[in-house]
């Protein structure tokens, strides 16, 4: 029973870090629908640009903030300069754009740091404080949930409360229609990349610790959980790709626990695998196959 | 020189090699209803996709207030006092009554007058006013015409290019919009370029007709004129 | 269906496999391309020097997995991103049977064998699925897939891999002018074996397939079916490549087959021009070129990081540089918009 409260507590702040990136993917795909397979890369090279800036400067959260505004800068930058010229009659050449992408950045990462894993420390204690005897939550736990929960809220006022989240959303939906209403539909996609690829760095920042270190492909394995969170939740529900985080996340962490740490990944892969044949649209819709 | 709202001339355009326009003139005067008609094909939808900029035009001159409009970006039309109802009326489906029409008035720096306009919007149409957070998805089909008509609205156009209004729509539900139509002209001195098929309704409310047939202007009059010429009516309005 | 040959019979030149063997190569067989090549690549393991000799047998077992993915992706349209981990399934088998039995046609044969029913289970799954999803999926497998050494380590050793025993080479035959033969051998016996495919009935259903779906299946193709089968087909296709590669290397690793392998995969097919089984040949040339040229780079500028990642770059940027000025690849600008205008 111990090990269950601790281990659904585990799961849930490593949910919380799949549901930040998988949210970083819904908010690509339902402006753009790309699913953007140079997340993990992007996110890789915010968090060595941390690295670097917290070596320097001896503040976590100065790298911190660096990782974020590299987030925002390659977001502008991979739409402004590449994607934005993807012909997009054919699904299939956003996503192998995107995969070179992934080339380049994994080689420009190993050129100037080098293919060893860099050990990376967590701001905050990761041992976990007892509750009446059972070991619960560290206090890096807590700061994931934090920082989950205010991108999530940001994300959420953003949308439904703002005139900017009521653009880009219109923008996404009917961009035609939102040009001849004055919106930069341009503007917004950009925008959208922006804030996507920020997130996308907060969860590298934040899953970087708990993880062997830091590697170019650090975020491979991470990528797979969260995409498979955003196909659980749907990738076009930002809703969806929360709660399927936590479920990949409990999911990994019972698997780890209860079985062995290295069928983990497995268990991943049949979850993708059980969802997209039997409920291809996401556990939360009706509808049916997808084929877009 | 006249005062004329919208000058258009020469002007030419179509998707990729083939053009769709050629040598399209017209003007449209303040306050004036132009009706442009013509059979499934001829031309219409793709001219008032061109005036706005959806389209991009091959050769010729629009002319807006004095403004030439070439080079002018989708973006800026509706700052410029040009508004555009589209084909199937465009209503964003999985926003909000409410969302959409905001939408109409985000472009908008001062934020008292865009609330305005709003309202004013709300009191036009008071079946909107009713399903303010109703999803576009779920009005009918008149409703769904109030609410892209009233976007455009919320805009505050001088001009309002307006494709196919009636589409699908009951004949009550048609009149009624005709006769708002008129009612906004008189008020407020909108000027619009309607594109219908349902020619008779679009005639009488217009103050003058434009026939378009495989791409050119073929007959330009005053729509009592087109009304009453039984020769015309056949020959290119079927009726 | 008609309109499909029409447009091969009317569109002059045309670079996806209808062409290379349709419109211009019709009259001359296969078969005679075929022996030509073997007698070139004969003639070439004779020529070149041994380090040469093993570069040259690399090519023909990449060639086998590109032209396997030509035909998925070029000509049925769909994107396989696990094809890496499917040539390690040839290459483990292949190591596990020959450790255990030392009889090499065996080996070869359960390698293919294994990596087919390893493809059939992910095609099933594939067949259902479009677009980035399949990506995803594939991509997934790609990914987990090699973990599974390390939760089976009593039989696949973990990171450290397997060595595998091989017999010396017949008679005086030096050992890299024997791999040259045999991955040759295997690289023009898929290539002829895809040629003969796709000319026929299959290749047919599964451009029809590639170009509208509903099209292909209202003329009576079973959709999922010709899917399925095209998925197989290239996996036997990567688990003779993987078995070869373990032949190459004399052991096997999951290092061998990182993700990067599976997007090299892509970025050659992609840029030898989807769909051309000549493009496959571009591709195969190409992963082995540009990672020496770029290793001799990296050593001339004397920086053990350059190595590898040098090369990754230069795939990443041509993969890139490539899809934006040509989605076709580099085929498509030399002959014919057709590819393009189907996608």
């Amino acid at each position: 029973m111990n090990e269950f409260i601790y281990l659904t507590f585990d799961g849930l702040s490593r949910g919380a870090v799949y549901a930040a990136f998988a949210l970083a993917l819904v908010l690509i795909w339902r402006a753009a629908r790309i699913v953007n397979f140079a997340q993990g890369a992007m996110a890789v090279a915010a968090v060595y640009v941390a690295y670097s800036v917290t070596n320097a400067t001896g503040s976590y959260w100065l790298g911190f903030v660096a990782a974020i505004v590299t987030g925002l800068v390659l977001g502008v930058t991979v739409e402004r300069v590449v994607m934005r010229f993807v012909d997009h009659s054919s699904p299939l050449n956003g996503v192998v754009v995107a995969l070179g992408l992934v080339l380049v950045i994994q080689g420009v990462l190993g050129i100037f740091y080098g293919n060893e894993f860099l050990p990376v420390a967590a701001p905050f204690s990761r041992d976990a404080f007892e509750l009446g005897g059972v070991a619960v939550l560290s206090r890096y736990d807590l700061f994931v949930f934090v920082a989950v929960g205010a991108v999530v809220a940001a994300l959420t006022l953003l949308f439904t409360r703002t005139p900017v989240g009521l653009r880009m959303r219109a923008a996404a939906f009917a961009p035609d229609v939102s040009r001849l209403l004055g919106v930069s539909v341009g503007g917004m996609l950009t925008l959208g990349w922006a804030l996507a690829a920020a997130v996308g760095s907060l969860a590298g920042m934040l899953v970087v610790p708990t993880e062997l270190g830091l590697h170019p492909t650090a975020m491979d394995v991470v990528f797979i959980s969260a995409f498979t969170a955003a196909v659980v939740g749907g990738l076009d529900s930002p809703i969806g790709a929360v709660v399927g985080g936590l479920i990949v996340g409990l999911l990994l962490s019972y698997v780890s626990g209860y079985v062995e740490p290295t069928v983990a990944p497995m268990a991943v892969l049949l979850l993708l695998v059980v969802v997209l044949l039997g409920k291809p649209g996401g556990l939360f819709s009706s509808s049916k196959a997808r084929v877009a | 020189m006249s005062s004329a709202l919208l000058e258009v001339e020469g002007l030419t355009a179509g998707y990729g090699a083939a053009p769709v326009l050629h040598d399209v003139n017209l003007t449209v005067q303040p306050g004036e209803i132009v009706a442009v008609l013509g059979a499934n094909g001829a031309g219409k939808t793709t001219l008032l996709r061109t005036l706005s900029g959806l389209v991009r035009s091959t050769g010729g001159k629009v002319v807006f207030d004095g403004v030439d409009l070439r080079g002018t970006r989708v973006e800026q039309m509706v700052r410029r006092g040009i508004g555009h109802v589209p084909e199937g009326r465009g209503v964003v489906t999985e926003l909000t009554v409410d969302e959409n029409l905001r939408l109409g008035g985000l472009w908008r720096k001062d934020r008292a007058e865009a609330k305005k306009a709003l309202d004013e919007v709300y009191e036009l149409f008071p079946p909107l006013a009713q399903r303010r957070t109703f999803a576009g998805h779920q009005l009918s089909g008149g409703e769904r015409q109030m609410l892209a008509l009233g976007r455009a609205l919320v805009g505050r156009p001088r001009l309002l290019l307006l494709d196919e209004p009636s589409l699908g729509l009951a004949p009550k539900v048609t009149g009624q919009i005709m006769a708002l139509l008129r009612d906004l002209r008189e008020r407020t001195g909108l000027a619009v370029l309607l594109v219908e098929q349902n020619v008779r309704s679009a005639l009488s409310i217009a103050d003058e007709g434009v026939v378009l047939a495989l791409g050119r202007v073929v007959v330009r009059n005053k729509a009592a004129t087109l009304r009453d010429d039984a020769d015309l009516r056949h020959a290119y309005l079927g009726f | 269906m008609t309109d499909i040959k029409q447009k091969q019979k009317s569109g002059a030149p045309v670079p996806d496999l209808a062409a290379p063997v349709s419109a211009r190569r019709r009259r001359i067989p296969a078969i005679l391309v075929i022996v030509a090549g073997a007698a070139l690549v004969l003639a070439l393991t004779y020529m070149l020097p041994p380090f040469r000799n093993y570069q040259l047998a690399t090519v023909g077992a990449y060639l086998c997995v590109t032209a396997g993915l030509t035909v998925l992706t070029g000509l049925n349209g769909q994107l396989s991103l696990g094809h890496g981990a499917l040539m390690a399934t040839g290459a483990y088998t292949l190591a596990l049977a020959q450790n255990k039995w030392l009889n090499l046609p065996f080996s070869f044969l359960l390698a293919i064998v294994v990596t087919t029913a390893v493809g059939a289970v992910i095609g099933l799954a594939a067949a259902r699925l479009r677009g980035p999803y399949l990506a995803g999926l594939t991509l997934a497998v790609a990914i987990v897939v090699p973990s599974v050494t390390s939760t089976f380590d009593e039989t696949f050793n973990s990171d450290q891999g397997l060595s595998v025993v091989l017999d010396p080479p017949p008679g005086t035959i030096p050992m890299e002018r024997w791999q040259a033969w045999l991955c040759w051998a295997g690289a023009l016996v898929t290539v002829l074996a895809l040629v003969l495919l796709v000319r026929g009935r299959f290749g047919r259903d599964m451009r029809a397939v590639r170009d509208d779906e509903t099209a292909a299946k209202l003329a009576g193709i079973n959709v999922a079916r010709t899917q399925v089968l095209a998925f197989v087909v290239s996996a036997a296709c990567a688990g003779l490549a993987g078995a070869l590669f373990a032949f190459l290397a004399q052991s096997v690793s999951p290092g061998a087959f990182p993700l990067t392998l599976s997007l090299f995969l892509v970025m050659a097919i992609v840029i030898g021009g989807l769909g051309s089984l000549f493009g496959a040949l571009w591709g195969a040339l190409l992963l082995v070129i540009l990672p020496t040229l770029s290793q001799s780079l990296a050593e001339e500028a004397g920086s053990h990081r350059l190595e590898g990642n040098l090369a990754l770059v230069v795939f990443g940027v041509v993969l890139v540089v490539v899809m934006l000025a040509a989605p076709g690849g580099l085929a498509s600008i030399r002959f014919t918009r057709l590819f393009r205008r189907n996608r």
